[in-house]
Order: C-alpha cells, then structure tokens, then sequence
C-alpha cells in the first residue's frame, strides 16, 4: 500500500479486495522498515487489532454509511490520550504513563472507523523544531537521514512522508505540523484554534495548541480535519460554532482570489532554494487565476519573541502537574522539596527545563508586566494586522519555513532553533487556520508553501492548497528512501 | 513581664506555648496598650451537585479515598476543565447578599505553586478580575453596631486532602494523598482588617456562616470544613493608621477556637512588642490541644504564585440581566427577616435574632404563626423544648415525626386550654420521633385537660380529707404545704388540671 | 541586562527543578541570550492596546450543574507510582 491516499484505500476496502485489519497489517510491516529512521515510539497492538474489527463491521454492515476514514490505518503523536495505550509524550518524566481516556479527537477518529497503528516520535511535550529533543532519539527525514524531519511532529511527518501511512495527527504550537510537512514534504494542516477540541491533548502552551493531521493529499487532510472538527463541550475553548463543510469549497480553485503575500515573510533569511521555489509557486497561483496583493504584517518580527514568552509561559503551568505522585516518574528523596527537584529535575529534557525557565521567569514577580503582559499585548496587535490584512485579501500565501530541512546537530544554539519558527507562529499567536504543501525540491530537499487563513475559515485554507496542489506535482515527489530505510513493505 | 511568661520570653521565637490563664489575665492590659487589626478569609464549599470543573460530586464526604475522582480533577496530562454555571450563580448571590457589585468582566486565573494536595501545580482561582468587589457586613456586638467591610467575593476550587502518618506534619514519615475533595467550588471571602477585637471576628462569622447557609450556598459546618476561616491579625498603638506587621492564623476549626486563637495572639504579639521585640510576618496553625497557636516553619522560598490568566476557561461576561436574575432569586436574609419578625409579630429582639438564627426555626415560627399559633408561645416553644429535642434527637422539627403541622396543633391545644402545659410537653417528647395527631391521641387518651368546676371541687374536697397534715400545717402558717395538696389533687387527675384553678379552689376551702 | 546566577537558581527552584551547578551556568547564558532578543518587545508601543489571553473570543463557556461518571478507585490510581492502599503516597512532608 506503500504511497496510496485516503481515496485508493478506501475504494480497496470497498471493492473488498484488501480488509482494515490487512492494511493494519501492511501499514505496520511498513513502519517496522522504518526503524533506522525512528519515527515510531510504539505500535498499538490490541487496540489496532480491536478496532480493525470495528472497522470491518461498519463496512459489512453499511459500506454507504462508512465514511471516507473506516479502515484506514493512522499513526498519531505521542502527546494524544488514547486509553489504554502509553502516551509519554517523548518524555522520560511520562515514560509507562497509559491514560485512562481517550481524547476527543482521537475518539471521533475512532468513531469514523480509522485504524491507528502506532504513537510516533516528537520533541519532549511537543518543545522543538528539529524532533532532536525527544527523550527516546531523533527522528531522521526519509529524504535524508543525516537531516531533521523538523519537529515537534517530526515522526508524524516522516511516516507519512515514506508511504507508509496515509495519514497521521501532529499538534501545532508554534508550527509543530506545518515546518516538518514542509522539511518531509508532504501536506500539513493546523485548524483554527479551538476547531478541533484539545482534550486529550497532552498540553504545550493552551492557547496556542492544536491538533491537525499530515496527510500526502490535501483532500485527505481535509477528510480527517472533517472527522475531528467540531464543538467539545469537554474543551471550553473550543468553537461552538458550525463546521463549514470542506467538500463545498474543494475543488472550486483560486479563479477570483485574492491572495496575500506579506512583504515580512519574504524578507531577509529565506535561503535562496526556498525564495526560488515559493516564487514560482505564487506564479503558479497567478496562472490558476488568483490576483496576489502585498501585504504588510508589521509585528512579524516581534511575533517571536511575543510566542517565545506566552508559549513557556503557559508550558511552566502545564507541566507542573508532573509531580511524581498521581502518575510517571517519582525519584524518592527525604524531603518533599528535594523529590520533586530530583523527579523534575532528572525527568525533563533540556530544552523542556530551558522554556520551564523561561516561562517561570517571565510570569514571576517584577517580571510579569514586561514580559508576559506586554507579551499579551503584541499578541494583540498581531491579531489585528492578520484581521486587517483579511479585509483585503481571501488568503494569505508565503514560505512555511525560511530553510529546508537541516543537519542533525546543526542548530544547538537554542534561539538559532527558535528562529526557524519565525513563519509558522504568528499565525497560532493569530488562532488561525495554516496549511504546508510540498511546492518544490531545494537541493533534492522539499520546500513548503504556507497557506493563512481567516479564523474558521479552514475550508478555504484547504480550498487554495488543493488548487495548488491539483496544478502541480510536487505533492507526488517521493523521497528516495536509502535501502536500510526502505526494506520491503508488503 | 506577667507571671507564666518564661518561657515565651525565653524563646523570644513566639513558639513557646503560654498557658491560657495567663493570656486571659493578661489580654485587657494588651488591648489597653495596643489595638488589634483582624480581617478574615472565609471559604465555603459550594452546595453544588458537581464539582467545579468536572461531573464528581460535590459531596465527597464519606466516599472511600480516591474514588470521587476522574481524569480532570486527578489532573491527569491533556484534561481540561469546564466551569459549572451554578457555581458561578452561587458565588454571585452569596457576593449580592453581601452587598457587593459584580464587575461585568471576570476571568479565571492560575495560582501556580507546588503541593501534594494540589494535582495540577496550579489553583484555578481569581486574581485581578474576581467575580465581585466592595461589599460589607454590618452586625451588632455588645450594642455596637460593627461594619465590616469585604474586599471580594470570588471563585476557585478546592484542594484534595492529606493525611500524615504521624499526628504532626513535621514529624511524619509519609503522607498520603486522597483527590475526593479536589476541584469542589470554593468561594473565597476575603474581608477587610475592619475588625478589632476577637469578639467582633467571632460574630462576623457567625453572622456569615448564617447568611451563606440561608441563601443555600454552602452547609456551615466548620468541623469537616465545608466552612473555613482564617485570621489576619497585627497590633498596632491606639490612634494609629498605619498597620503593624501581620501574622496569619489558620487551623480554626470553630467559632470558639477563631476566639481563642485571636485571643492568644493578641497577648503573645502584645508581649514581643511590650519587650521591643519584632513581629515575624509568618503563618501560624492553632494547635487546639495547646489552646496556642505554633509557626508552620517552611522553607518554602519566598512565595510567587506567577498568577496569569486561566487559557483554558474563557473569561466571564456577566451581563445586568444575569445579576438581576440573581438577585431576584435572593431569599430574605437573616438580618431583615428578624427585623420583620420584630415588626409584624411584636418578637423582642433577642427572640427575633433566635429564632432566625437558623433558617429552619424561621421558617418553622412563620408556619405555626399562620396556622394560627400566637407569635409569643411560638417563639418559646421552638426556642424551648423543640430546640431541646432537635438537638437531643439530632432531627430538626420539619423532619420529625410530629413536624410543623404537628406542632401547631399541639401548641393549639395548650393555647385552647384543652390540655395544660406539662401534658403538652410530655406528648411533644412522645410524638417528636413517633409522630402522630396530637388532638386525637389526646381525646383518645382522655388527657384533656379537667376543668369541669364540680369535679374539681370533689376531689380538691378529698384530698383535703385525705392529707389532715398538710392541712394543718397551712392553717399553722407554713405556705408551702399548700403545694402537697395541689400535688395530690395533680396526681389524682394524673396532670390534667388546671394547676391554677386548683390552687385557687384549696384557697378558698382552707380559708380561716 | 544580565541574569544573575542567584535569580536562575530562584526560577528553578520557583519551578521545582533539579539543577547541577553546570546546568545553572548553562541555563544562565542561554537564557540571558534569549531574553536580550525578547527585550526587543520592549520597544513595541502598546500603550493603546488591550491583553489578549485567547483567541477566539468566547465567552462564558459553562457547564450545566450535573453529575458525571467518576473513575474507578483502581483506574484512578492505576498510574501512582508509590500508593499505599487506596492513596497515592508521596514522602515526609519536611520542609
């Protein structure tokens, strides 16, 4: 099944020449070559098994009423609460941690049918850009190993990147979906903040996270969007307001558009591959019919630091509930202080301590006005450029990273890596929805074309990247998997 | 230095326990020199059915540990808490009750610190838009009419529980942790350092707890915590506006040991202060045992709680028409309930601030006054012998076997002279529990009350014939041997008659 | 402005995290290089602005009062790595 879509393999199951539990089987022999790799934390075993007879049922008993996921094999990030199934969110602090719920986005997954085979690997609490600081290994990109599949959904990335799932669920904070589908090439979407519920969700920083799915088709992506999207009343933040069903807006291509290309994105630090590739793809959207407008976004610059105090901010709250007493790790010490300093201190990464810090610092006393209030303010005035920016133009269409995928090891400075982030988190600081697709090789290496949207506007995010993706072939590069990569899936 | 001091002096540290004669024979000569400032915070559960940001109840009182629990309040990672309306009403009408005005805006925040009891490292509570601001208790001590101001009213969640294998925190070897109680809404009263002396604090919550309990927000009881109080106290000169450096109080589990405890640390500040020494700005628990409050020693490091705004609840838009509402489902609080009572039925005041102490004997005077029971004999009857039996029997009135209508008729009877007072009460304490028409069990019993005028002058006659002795001795000028003939003529009719009538008769008979 | 190594071992210990001296050296620096970049938020005028805390503006987002299913003691503390009887245990509270 190695590189098929949402489409061919449901059409296989209905036609009854393959079952759920057989593309189960396939998907995770498929994984398994993936070993050098990385991407895979575990495998889902009995729930796999369980649910691919599920599965089958509804396709016995109403293949009409099956809907476009029933049977479909998926693996999701290790941050996502399945009960029954560890989710230690690359951590060592959550290692052995099994939830005794399931999320309300994989629960709908699950109610349409879809198969998940195995929890993949990601950055530490979904901290990162490169997937380099899981607690477990980093991931390797299938289109070169020696280099990061970008992060924090590094393995989610990768996996679908070598064919070896349709689909998979990242979570995007800062650009956790859209950077490694952009570096792995293959279609990445984050939904408006509070599209998709979040319970279930392992926090990074709660007013920024989202769950999204990877998928090698955009129409795939918007099928699983359409599986999750929706009110939860268990999520407070999430939107109560309907679902713009996708398939009214796929398929009626940019004719007519008007799309946004803000002048900051295309400044300074975009590496020359990268300018080159999204030039040709904006030339690409004129030729579709749609008119591209400049647009400024002022705050662009000030974004990052604007995310870089929210976002470890809200991570040093969230993360103080791993305290060693209800579940993970407990390193025992005399005193109470001195265990949760040693379970703390031995159980998180460095980059996990380093935001902990940072946030710790920026809401503490003396700090808190210049740092997290005026933090809160910028985001403000973010919001309000994308909202001004909205009123003229339907889209808004830019690089989804400044580079390509780069070395393993290459960016251990902490705010080099940090950097890399500076296209993809203005828009979750803005709650919006943003989508990567694959729109051209940088040196043999994918580049990825970002596409913004107005807040629950995902329809039409997803309706611009499909045009893109229909008028080209980038989406159908496969990366040239090395032989120990490869192995023989089925 | 007063005598009994040695050790305090000598420590200098303010743990020396002093004894509580001496703090009493010494606390007027500190209130002369120096005058107390105390604010108090209240919190007081809710009366929900659930919990404040999940579906466990409220109720967790009893439950085997750990299993009024769920994923959100064990805080487990990728929960998320979802605000109970109730919750919110609650606090609201507790805060209209107490006079004060709900901001259009509020909001949620976190209080970020680290304990056993606290499963997310952080309290969901309020910080700088609480649900209510400015409002203030007015009561009456000692004829003084006291207005306590009240800073806020807002919302938070509780803590669970942790119990200590060892009695004393600081010498356990192990502790335990049990969440039943984590995340039950807790409404926090935060009062202004209006009060000056342990009494007037002892009254502001009295009059609170009574307030919280008569709107139905939260059940009063002080024992098991569902109402919690600690104390802010700091001395300062008489005539001063500044404040000296306070001291809180906490482990006051009633009224009498918030009294104490007060009381001890007005001596023991007044003492270090006498002695020109500093107070320590510290936490201090009340040690019942010790009647004496001791330093809760921590090394925790300076406290920064890193409030910032809860982003996972949306903030709050109370809109006018919302409060109104509130404030329309708002009973008659205490206060003016007594006022009225007063008013319409001519009660003193101490009956009137008895009898609406609890809501339940209010309510229970109104009814038998409707029924047509005379406001006086009501009022002495609930404060009497049914409060007697309600406590006796741990069953309030309207839950016995007699209940309100019950009572009615019996106070009628006695009120009718159908039957007298000591019947009255024998047959309460028999139908409290039992239940029963009290008019019938009388004509069945034939307990009314002998007032047939011929009757009673035959057997006032046959006692007379009957006891030559005690006649005697009332002719020969001794007063009381009048009694034993009554008691005769009592015993005779087993309690029916009418003591008064049957005095009268003998009077009459014996006379020279 | 420069972090002062006692205000990195006050943030770690408001965060109740286990630092050796080396991390608290190497936190110092970085954080510090972080922070000057930070600082340039500094310069953004936001004197007119309002907070944002969320996106999304919603408001009162409540539940109704209602009891809900409760989780079984084992599966509550199924996940407890120390537990005494049905209690998670933690040790000596002594500060």
């Amino acid at each position: 099944m190695s590189g098929e879509t949402v489409g061919e393999l449901g059409a296989r199951l209905r036609r009854g020449e393959t079952t759920p539990g057989e593309l189960a089987a396939q998907a995770r022999s498929a994984l398994a070559a993936l070993d050098a790799l990385h991407p895979v934390l575990r495998y889902t075993e009995a729930l796999t098994e369980r649910q691919a007879g599920r599965a089958a049922q509804m396709l016995a008993d109403s293949p009409e009423q099956a809907g476009p996921l029933c049977g479909i094999p998926f693996a999701y990030k290790d941050v996502l609460c399945v009960e029954g199934v560890e989710t230690s969110a690359g951590s060592k602090i959550l290692q052995g941690f099994i939830p005794p719920y399931t999320g309300t986005a994989l629960a709908r997954l699950l109610d349409a049918g879809a198969v998940p085979v195995a929890v993949t690997n990601c950055d530490e609490f979904a901290m990162g850009s490169s997937n380099e600081n899981s607690a477990f290994g980093p991931v390797g990109n299938p289109w070169d190993p020696s280099r990061v599949p970008g992060g924090s959904s590094g393995g989610s990335a990768a996996v679908v990147a070598a064919g070896a799932v349709p689909f998979s669920l990242g979570t995007d904070t800062g650009g956790s979906i859209r950077q490694p589908a952009s570096f792995c090439g293959v279609a990445g979407f984050k939904p408006t903040y509070g599209r998709v519920s979040r319970y279930g969700l392992i926090a990074f920083a709660s007013s920024l996270d989202q769950i999204g799915p990877f998928a090698r088709r955009v129409a795939d992506a918007a099928h699983v969007f359409t599986a999750m999207a929706g009110h939860d009343p268990r999520d407070s933040t999430s939107s109560p307001a309907p679902v713009e069903p996708v398939s009214e807006q796929l398929g009626r291509g940019v004719q007519g558009m008007r799309l946004g290309v803000p002048r900051e994105y295309m400044a300074e630090g975009l590496e020359p591959g990268v300018r080159t590739a999204i030039a040709a793809a904006l030339a690409q959207l004129e030729k579709l019919g749609a008119t591209l407008v400049e647009v400024s976004l002022p705050s662009t610059e000030a974004a990052l630091s604007t995310y870089y105090i929210i976002a470890p901010a809200e991570c040093s709250a969230n993360l103080a509930r791993m305290d060693g007493v209800r579940f993970g790790l407990h390193v025992d010490r005399k005193s109470l202080t001195d265990t949760y300093l040693e379970t703390r201190g031995q159980g998180f990464g460095p980059e996990v301590k380093r935001r902990i810090m940072l946030g710790t610092y920026a809401l503490s006393s003396g700090y808190y006005d210049a740092y997290y209030r005026q933090a809160q303010k910028v985001r403000t005035l973010i919001a309000e450029e994308f909202d001004r920016a909205f009123e003229t133009v339907d889209a808004l269409v830019c690089p989804t990273s400044p580079i390509v995928a780069f070395p393993k090891g290459d960016k251990s400075d902490p705010l080099s890596m940090y950097l890399c982030d500076v296209l993809t988190l203005p828009v979750n600081l803005a709650g919006l929805p943003g989508i990567s697709i694959p729109c051209g090789l940088s040196e043999g290496l994918p580049v990825g074309l970002q596409v913004i949207g107005p807040r629950l506007q995902d329809a039409r995010v997803l309706r611009v990247a499909q045009a893109y993706e229909q008028a080209t072939a980038w989406h159908t590069e496969t990366p040239p998997l090395p032989p120990a990569v490869t192995g023989t899936p089925s | 230095m007063a005598h009994g001091d040695a050790a305090l002096a000598a420590g200098g540290d303010g743990d020396a326990v002093m004894t509580v004669t001496s703090a009493v024979s010494t606390l007027d000569q500190v209130m002369q020199r120096w005058e107390p400032v105390i604010g108090l915070e209240v919190h007081g559960q809710l009366l929900t059915q659930s919990k404040m940001f999940c579906g466990c109840s409220a109720d967790y009182i009893g439950s085997p540990p750990n299993s009024n629990t769920c994923p959100v309040c064990l805080g487990l990672p990728g929960v998320l808490p979802v605000m109970n309306r109730v919750a919110v009403e609650y606090t609201v009408r507790s805060a209209l009750a107490l006079n004060c005005e709900i901001p259009e805006h509020s909001k949620f925040d976190r209080k970020n610190y680290f304990y056993p009891d606290l499963p997310k490292g952080y309290q969901i509570s309020q910080w700088d838009m609480p649900l209510s601001l400015n409002g203030h208790l007015t009561f009456t001590v000692d004829g003084e009419e006291v207005r306590c101001g009240i800073t806020r009213v807002h919302l938070e969640e509780d803590t669970g529980t942790l119990q200590h294998a060892g009695d004393i925190l600081q010498q356990a070897r192990s502790s335990v942790v049990d969440l039943n109680r984590a995340g039950v809404p807790l409404m926090e009263i935060v009062g202004e350092p209006d009060l000056r002396t342990p009494a007037q604090a002892r009254e502001y919550l009295v009059r609170l707890r009574q307030i919280l309990v008569y709107i139905g927000v939260n059940d009063g009881n002080l024992e098991q915590g569902s109402f919690r109080c600690d104390a802010n106290i700091s001395l300062r000169k008489h005539g001063d506006t500044g404040l000296g450096v306070k001291v809180e109080v906490k482990n006051m589990n009633s009224f009498r040991a918030v009294h104490r405890a007060l009381e001890y640390e007005i001596v023991r500040q007044g003492r270090l202060l006498d002695q020109g020494q500093t107070i320590a700005q510290e936490t201090r628990g009340w040690v019942e045992a010790k009647g004496a409050t001791i330093s809760q020693r921590s090394k925790e490091y300076a406290h920064d709680y890193r409030y910032f705004p809860e982003p996972d609840l949306p903030p709050l838009h109370l809109s006018a028409a919302f409060v109104d509402r509130v404030r329309a489902g708002l009973p008659e609080l205490p206060q003016q309930l007594a006022e009225r009572l007063q008013r319409e039925h001519g009660l003193s005041a101490y009956d009137a601030a008895t009898i609406t102490a609890e809501r339940e004997d209010a309510r229970a005077f109104e009814a038998l006054v409707a029924a047509g029971v005379p406001a006086k004999a009501a009022a002495n009857w609930l404060m009497g012998e049914v409060a007697r039996l309600a406590r006796e029997t741990r069953i309030p009135l309207p839950g016995s076997g007699l209940g309100l209508d019950g009572l009615a008729s019996l106070v009628k009877l006695v009120e009718t002279g159908t039957i007298n007072g000591s019947t009255a009460k024998e047959l309460l304490e028999e139908l409290y529990l039992a239940g029963g028409d009290p008019a019938a069990v009388v004509r069945e019993r034939g307990l009314g009350q002998v007032s047939d005028q011929a009757e009673l002058e035959r057997l006032v006659d046959a006692v007379i014939a009957e006891n030559p002795a005690a006649v005697a001795d009332f002719r020969g000028g001794k007063e009381q041997a009048l009694q034993r003939l009554v008691g005769g003529v009592m015993k005779a009719t087993r309690g029916r008659a009418d003591a008064r009538v049957v005095t009268g008769l003998l009077r009459e008979r014996l006379a020279p | 402005m420069t972090l002062a190594r006692d205000q990195v071992t006050h943030v770690a210990m408001l965060a109740r995290l286990g630092l050796s001296d080396e991390e608290v050296e190497r936190y110092r620096q970085q954080l510090d290089a972080i922070l000057a970049h930070v600082d340039r938020l500094q310069q953004v005028d936001t004197s007119q602005v309002a907070e944002t805390a969320q996106i999304g503006g919603l408001v009162n987002a409540w539940r109704e009062d209602v009891r809900g299913e409760c989780l079984p003691v084992e599966k509550a503390l199924a996940n407890a790595p120390k537990r005494r009887r049905d209690h998670f245990e933690v040790g000596a509270i002594q500060e």
